[in-house]
């Protein structure tokens, strides 16, 4: 028995990455616009989007991708808005992925009707280090950091600060009752990803959500433009 | 905790390379802005590779560390913190040239054919 070594030099998230592009082109052939919204647990992600479609996003039309673990809270939550909303767990029973990854999406897929939305919006499942690593064929990525989460966050998990697009920071109704300082906040934000689109609301209040309204109307032409 | 899932993406990337053959050593580089722990992905591959062909293998790991060049000044320096900062004129237009790998390297097969898939 003798032993010898094959070269293989390819990235461990290759076959991740293929499945990702593959969802893409299809995102792209139905003229939809995906974002991938991303979180620790509790940071308001469903919070922010029961705000958000309330009051709908402009002309488009939505279509809302759940992931969770187990179960089908959050997609309870957002049945009475009359947006198509996609439940997808990653698990059975008590456990499973605590991310989404490209193949999960595709397999959710035919219960997403491409045809009828022009905005596809996937809620990760909380958690602030997995999703950062799975791409599943989006155009952009929203990270939710709450000001209860403390405003060291960025330094402490700067893969996820580094790969959204947008930095949304939530709860800030809660500011005069957390130590949590925006500034030092800003600080590690611009030390791992310096000038990343960032707004700061309250999804319990309404504060603030406008703006977040305004960069999902015009991401669709954002991201039709070269880069 | 993202070790498991990056620990399952080289096994199966290593599988899919050896091709039925039983393999002795996967060697992965890890770029350090990928923020694996090294104890924790071995950990993990010895759990996934059970009942593959990469079972009993060892994992190999190369640490790449993270380093920038500033656009403004050139400057090329290495990071040990993630600060996106030019180490000389403090400009933040970086360009990361290493640090964000995360590759099988290679892998070392033993010749004499698994049945094992």
């Amino acid at each position: 028995m003798h032993r010898v070594r094959v070269r293989v030099v390819e990235d461990a998230l290759d076959a991740n990455n293929t499945i990702a592009r593959a969802n893409r082109d299809d995102f792209d052939r139905h003229g939809v616009t995906v974002v991938n919204v991303m979180s620790a647990p509790g940071a308001g992600k469903t919070t922010i989007l029961e705000r958000i479609l309330r009051d709908g996003v402009g002309d488009l039309r939505v279509g809302v991708l759940e992931g969770d673990v187990q179960g089908s809270l959050d997609a309870d939550r957002l049945a009475h808005l009359h947006v198509p909303v996609t439940q997808l767990n990653t698990g059975s029973g008590f456990g499973g992925e605590c991310h989404l990854d490209a193949n999960m999406v595709r397999s959710a897929l035919p219960s997403v009707p491409l045809d009828e939305i022009d905005l596809l919006i996937v809620e990760n499942v909380g958690n602030l280090v997995c999703p950062a690593e799975f791409h599943i064929g989006e155009d952009a990525r929203i990270m939710v950091a709450s000001v209860a989460e403390g405003d060291d966050k960025p330094g402490k998990y700067p893969l996820m600060f580094r790969t959204c697009e947008l930095v949304v920071v939530n709860k800030i109704d809660l500011l005069e009752h957390v130590d949590f300082s925006m500034e030092r906040f800003d600080g590690f934000l611009d030390a791992v990803h310096p000038g990343v689109d960032r707004m700061r609301m309250s999804a319990r209040t309404g504060e603030g959500v406008g703006a977040l309204r305004d960069w999902l109307v015009r991401l669709p032409d954002r991201a039709a433009a070269p880069a | 905790m993202h070790e498991f899932s990056i620990a399952s993406a080289v096994v199966d990337t290593a599988v899919r390379h050896a091709a039925g053959r039983r393999v002795t050593v996967v060697t992965v580089r890890c770029g350090r802005l990928r923020q694996v722990v090294p104890d924790s992905l071995e950990f993990a591959f010895g759990i996934l590779s059970r009942e593959t062909v990469c079972e009993g293998a060892r994992l190999e790991q190369e640490v790449v560390p993270a380093r920038l060049r500033c656009s403004a000044c050139d400057h090329e320096f290495e990071i040990d913190l993630p600060v996106f900062r030019c180490a000389a004129c403090a400009s933040t237009d970086v360009e990361v040239l290493t640090g964000e790998e995360l590759e099988v390297e290679s892998i070392e097969v033993s010749e004499e054919a698994s049945c094992i898939a």
